[in-house]
């Protein structure tokens, strides 16, 4: 307790020294925080936050802009607002570009609604035949419209993949939604700190998805409620902005309100040449402001907890939340103080203490907004390369984004994909909550790449597995679960 | 929304952990555009079997909880995605409180949005909901307690704002609405 309190004392202190004025050390969340108070919380009222960029997709959107009608409201920052269409929508070709109707009727009324809204508020689209098209949170990075000190909000929870530029971005509910589009401001309350600083280095194998869920595992499902996460440390700045994405992805399977990364030059790296990253000399400001988005040294978190990301395997889940993790070199646990144990093995089929590795698998889905990048894709294409996809076994892998499946056939990869027998879609969320059809059966076992593991969340009794685009390619390679090393 | 002073209600019991916003209301019930009548779906894939009849075995199906408004289930309720359809569809089903443990982030501020009250409580007192099934409890939103049968009050915590926004059923898009000098201001500002 005392050496932390020292250590506190330490930086200021030293700014003293150098004559500077003695500010307190500020985390990187407070930071970004501070710059959008429009007004400040009081003890009675949570601060009014002004959002810089409102991404809004079919599902959570329409009975906002039913509100703004009844109401005679306007959307008040279109100019600040970016609509996409990607959970219910098809990823067969012929529906999304053959002139075939949308085969699901209520999901193509989704679609056209969300047309309508835009049209009728001014707010730009991605339609379904945009070449720019996607999921919501791959599109936002890839334009460059996600950008360090940004507050990004959207009505979906794994808004908080855009934390890995710096930026303060988080979910929310459909009222909340309708606040944004009316005021481009929202209710919030200052969430807590939490810094998982990640030491050492990923082993060769070992990916960004089973690090997070590694930190799942350890800090559990609830384990980040309350809080916003800073990812820091070694590992964490060796990871490249996919990679930083996938971890920021899933904050949210640990409860937390958002994940964020320093933006460093990698996130630089990144950004530059972005269509609507900052250019010229306005891009030279940016930098030079995005450097000072970092956690002072000193600044005090309200928890901290650490990790070595050498020690980490490829994981998969086993369960029926993303807490519920192992090695996939290791077994389902023989017990377990998760009250929910024997509920999830019973619905997973699998029994106390089994080995994990050699369990069939029947379906391997690579996509959703964890792992449907461009080195997503390669790092599978790497495995299923001059191999085939097991018998029996359905592959469907669906780049997240139109931009990154044009990027994909450039370098062949889907030649190597539908060589190994596997399907290769237009982009969007599909299997990865099963909204447009593109569902697990009853009972099946799915290896996917996306986020959740809730029963039922590919199709009804859908049994999914979560792992990483390594591990899906290669089990979907010898029909069962199956490490990745051993392919390599 | 509705001002909400008290509500008296017996308990209905969901004692499982980590229950989910996918399974308050699966996503393929999502495809709408409307926020009404979601309450029919409500933990569709617990509540009905295969082949659309009610699973008998089902907490929610059990006669007494039709007339329930307070639901209790285990630590860290309405975790998962962000879809308000699930106080949605608590509320179309009569809900109008649930008691936890703990509550995720989103679920809670979406539940406080609608007029649904989270109820924060210790695991002892959650434990004890528990175990006893179908109790009468009163949740007072004026003492920000709880009053279990015999008196007992647990006092839940609730910010200040939302506690006068679900008691005076104010909306709080017309809170933000009547900032716009503030944002105005903002904006200018940081143009
Ligand atoms: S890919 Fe999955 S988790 Fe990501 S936004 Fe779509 S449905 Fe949500």
């Amino acid at each position: 307790r005392l050496a932390r309190a020292r250590g506190h004392v330490g930086p200021a202190r030293r700014h003293r020294l150098k004559g500077m004025p003695m500010t307190a050390a500020k985390t990187l969340f407070q930071k970004v925080w501070e710059r959008h108070e429009v007004v400040p919380e009081t003890a009675e009222t949570p601060a009014v936050l002004f959002i810089d960029l409102h991404l809004i997709h079919e599902v959570t959107t329409p009975q906002a802009f039913t509100v703004l009608r009844e109401r005679g409201l306007k959307v008040r920052r279109p100019d600040l607002t970016l609509g996409t269409m990607d959970h219910s929508t098809p990823t067969r070709t012929e529906q999304v570009f053959g002139g075939m109707p949308i085969s699901i009727a209520s999901a193509a009324n989704q679609v056209r609604q969300l047309e309508v809204n835009c049209t009728e508020f001014g707010v730009e689209l991605m339609t379904l035949q945009s070449d720019k098209r996607g999921i919501v949170h791959v599109i936002g990075p890839e334009l460059g419209a996600t950008q360090p000190g940004k507050t990004i909000v959207c009505g979906d929870s794994h808004t908080s993949t855009h934390g890995a530029f710096g930026a303060l971005a988080f979910g929310i509910g459909t009222t909340e939604v309708g606040h944004v589009l009316a005021t481009q401001c929202i209710l919030q309350t200052k969430a807590r700190t939490l810094a998982i600083n990640v030491t050492g280095r990923l082993q060769p194998g070992v990916t960004a998805k089973d690090l997070v869920l590694a930190i799942i595992g350890k800090i559990g499902v609830g384990g980040g409620t309350g809080h916003v996460i800073e990812f820091r440390g070694a590992a964490i700045s060796a990871l490249n902005m996919e990679e930083r994405m996938t971890v920021c992805n899933m904050s949210i399977e640990a409860g937390a309100r958002a994940g964020m990364v320093a933006p460093d030059a990698v996130t630089f790296e990144y950004l530059k040449g972005r269509p609507r990253a900052p250019q010229g000399a306005a891009w030279d400001a940016a930098i030079a402001d995005w450097r000072t988005l970092v956690s002072d040294p000193g600044a005090v978190f309200d928890r901290e907890v650490t990790l070595d990301a050498s020690t980490v395997e490829p994981m998969i889940t086993w369960g029926t939340h993303p807490g519920m993790v192992a090695a996939v070199t290791g077994n389902v646990p023989a017990t377990s103080t998760d009250p929910v144990f024997a509920r999830a093995l019973t619905y997973m089929g699998f029994d106390a203490g089994q080995k994990l590795a050699g369990s069939p698998v029947n379906v391997v889905f690579i996509g959703s907004c964890t792992n449907s990048r461009i080195t997503d894709l390669r790092a599978a294409a790497a495995v299923l390369k001059g191999r085939h996809v097991a018998e029996g076994v359905q592959m469907l892998i669906v780049p997240g984004s139109q931009q990154i499946k044009k990027q994909a056939e450039a370098e062949g990869l889907d030649r190597i994909f539908l060589d190994a027998g596997a399907e290769w879609r237009e982009s969007g969320c599909s299997m990865c909550l099963g909204m447009n059809g593109d569902t697990v059966g009853k009972g099946q076992y799915s290896l996917s790449t996306s986020n959740r593991n809730f029963e039922g969340r590919q199709g009804v009794g859908a049994r999914t597995l979560l792992a990483s685009p390594l591990t899906a390619a290669a089990s979907a390679v010898r029909g069962v679960i199956t490490d990745p090393r051993d392919l390599m | 929304m509705e001002p909400l002073q008290r509500i008296t209600s017996r308990t209905v019991v969901l004692p499982r952990t980590d229950i989910d916003t996918d399974q308050i209301i699966p996503a393929r019930f999502l495809r709408t555009t409307s926020r009404e009548g979601l309450g029919k779906q409500l933990f569709a894939d617990w509540r009905y079997l295969a082949d659309g009849t009610p699973n008998p075995d089902f907490e929610l199906n059990q006669p007494a909880a039709a007339a329930c408004k307070v639901l209790v289930g285990g630590r860290n309720f309405g975790c998962g995605s962000s879809r308000e359809h699930a106080p949605w569809a608590l509320l179309d089903f009569g809900i109008q409180a649930v008691i936890s443990s703990e509550f995720a982030d989103i679920f809670r501020s979406n539940a406080l949005g609608n007029g649904l009250v989270p109820v924060i409580v210790d695991e002892t007192t959650l434990q004890w909901l528990i175990a006893n099934p179908g109790v009468e409890v009163t949740v007072d939103l004026d003492s920000s307690s709880l009053l279990l049968p015999g008196g007992k009050a647990v006092s839940f915590p609730i910010t200040p704002f939302a506690r006068f926004c679900l008691m005076q059923g104010v909306d709080q898009l017309g809170y933000l609405l009547m900032k716009d000098a503030d944002i105005t201001a903002y904006e200018n500002k940081h143009a």
